[in-house]
């Protein structure tokens, strides 16, 4: 269990919603206008995170440019796939159905005789599949991936490298799970999507907090406090935060911190991409 | 009466595209013009974009650069313009400089010399600081009944140390402006207006307008370079704090006020503050703190 100060928290993560929507849908609006794609693709999974992706990039640039992919596997459970088309439907932009089940399988069968598979690196297969299909259907649209993880979940990395964490950009990454739920409330996120219990649909009734051990209120606020404040964690313990919680929190981040950035490359020459070569990501043409 | 129109453009350059810029500048000085105003004010690099790492050299130009000539004969008639670009200099310098435009010739330059290296800011790394605060005179286009207008042009981090606009002002400043590439941060329902950035930013400007009994113009830019989004908020303030006009968060504007310079002559009546400064009061006593900080000082 996560401790919780008794004290009624001040709401500091709040944020005005319809704020924050007009700079991530400026955000979503200015790459896709500098990558020059057509379109955005984005996985469709049926939780919060993708569906408030969908409702900025639908109001940024239109439903029609917005093609949603929704790519199960045969664990998925039922009701995401059903959520994720009651937002194709709710916003009307075009979507494929892409089962990624029997490439997953293939990849199973491929393994060594007897080999037994964990269920995290058979997630994390399913999450590399789900990137490789997305990549492809995006060479085919003419389109950019457009990234939903969360800042919450890219702080304690939980996420696969490569996996659902690639995109050619992320409007929601610097959004705390709380903040990404009040803005979904404002821009029209149906409501059991809201309401319903975060998960990485791995594996049937998998949740991101039972599967994690806390409740994301009370992470985001240690994370606010550790990240955003710089507070040492002996102030954010002695603020009533479990001491063991606390410590746990700092660790994922510690051990994450690779997941957060390029890969080092090795400098032999004189200018070196991410060293001393830096330019933005897209530039025009100079005369 | 000293009245002008400013314009200030809130405009979102485009990173790196110096001639779609280019064709923008012209198309808002234009847009000025119809609108009677008498200057028009651009934000920080707005020629060239903001989070130009090493494209900086590559888009920096010369203050008698053909390009910027061309935009400067489009101010002959008025409107001036002040615009912000990369300057490179013959000993090979860059620096964030932004230009005043008048009468078909660039009359003054500001290089920015608070350059952030801090947080998200990366300044220092590409740019060299400016070692200049000179306020300039300039007619602004409209009739000059009782002389020109004095103007001191910062860029904007330049302004969150408070000597550089109090420095303009006791140079001769009336009209203080600051171009401003402030990015957005800290989103939340406690900050005024929603915006870490634009409440920090709110406060520091109400506050230079009074400290320094002048009018403040500040226009911030809008649009996206890579992971910034920077949130506009342009305004007009007077010599007394009060705004007297505010352009919209994250949206393009052209947002127009008329001002009457005459006010601070009265302002600075009422609060004489500019006139009991104690120049070499300061003076000494920064004399004193750069001795002691370096050892110097005799024990």
């Amino acid at each position: 269990m996560s401790g919780n100060p008794s004290r009624a928290p001040h709401d500091e993560l709040a944020i005005d919603p319809e704020m924050v929507a007009d700079m991530c849908r400026a955000f979503i609006t200015s790459h896709v206008a500098s990558t020059g794609a057509e379109r955005v693709v984005l996985g469709l999974s049926g939780g919060i995170d993708s569906a408030l992706v969908a409702y900025l990039t639908a109001a940024a640039i239109g439903p029609n440019r917005l093609v949603t992919v929704l790519m199960p596997t045969g664990s998925s459970s039922p009701s995401s796939k059903a959520d994720a088309e009651t937002i194709v439907s709710d916003l009307g932009c075009p979507s494929e159905l892409i089962s990624i089940e029997a490439p997953l399988a293939a990849l199973l069968a491929n393994l060594p005789q007897g080999e037994s598979v964990s269920p995290v690196r058979r997630g994390n297969m399913a999450a590399r599949l789900r990137m490789t299909t997305l990549y492809d259907r995006s060479a085919l649209h003419r389109g950019v991936v457009i990234g939903t993880g969360n800042k919450s979940e890219i702080l304690i990395g939980y996420s696969t490298i490569y996996g659902d964490a690639a995109s050619a950009f992320n409007p929601i990454g610097d959004l705390y799970k709380t903040q990404v739920r009040e803005l979904s409330r404002h821009v029209g996120v149906p409501a059991q999507i809201i309401a319903k219990a975060p998960s990485a649909d791995l594996w049937p009734g998998q949740t991101d907090e039972g599967e994690g051990g806390f409740d994301y209120p009370t992470l985001d606020r240690v994370l606010y406090r550790i990240v955003d404040r710089r507070l040492p964690l002996e102030d954010v313990i002695a603020e009533g935060f479990d001491r063991d919680f606390v410590l746990r929190v700092s660790e994922m981040i510690r051990r994450s911190e690779f997941k957060r950035q390029m890969p080092p490359i090795a400098k032999v020459g004189g200018r070196s991409s991410g060293s001393d070569y830096l330019y933005p990501r897209r530039r025009p043409k100079l005369d | 009466m000293r009245r002008r129109v400013l314009a200030l453009a809130q405009i979102a350059p485009s990173l790196g595209d110096l001639g779609r810029n280019f064709v923008l500048h012209e198309e808002k000085v234009q847009e000025s013009r119809s609108a009677g105003a008498d200057l028009v004010i651009f934000p920080e690099l707005s020629l060239t974009g903001y989070q130009l790492q090493d494209l900086a050299p590559e888009v920096a130009m010369r203050r008698d650069d053909s390009r910027l000539q061309t935009l400067a004969k489009l101010t002959v008639g008025g409107p001036s313009a002040v615009v912000s670009f990369v300057e490179s200099t013959d000993d090979h310098r860059l620096f964030a400089a932004a230009a005043l435009l008048e009468g078909g010739e660039v009359r003054h330059l500001a290089r920015k010399c608070y350059l952030p290296t801090y947080g998200l800011f990366d300044e220092r790394r590409f740019l060299a600081p400016g070692d200049a605060i000179r306020a300039t005179r300039a007619s602004l286009g409209g009739p000059v009944v009782r002389g020109d207008i004095g103007i001191g042009i910062g860029v904007c981090e330049d302004f969150w140390h408070p000597t550089l606009p109090a420095i303009l002002a006791q140079d001769g400043a009336e009209l203080l402006i600051n171009v401003a590439a402030g990015p957005a941060r800290g989103a939340s329902v406690d900050a005024d207006q929603g915006l870490g950035s634009a409440a920090s930013w709110g406060t520091l400007l109400r506050s230079t307008a009074v400290l320094t009994t002048s009018f403040v113009a500040f226009t911030n830019r809008v649009g996206v370079d890579e992971s910034l989004i920077f949130w506009g908020g342009s305004r007009v303030i007077g010599p007394d704090g009060t705004v007297i006009a505010e352009a919209p968060l994250f949206e393009e504007a052209l947002l127009l006020a008329e001002i009457d310079l005459d006010e601070v002559a009265r302002a600075r009546t009422a609060l004489p503050l500019l006139r009991d400064e104690r120049l070499e009061l300061t003076r000494r006593e920064f004399d004193r703190i750069i001795a002691t900080r370096a050892d110097l000082d005799e024990a």
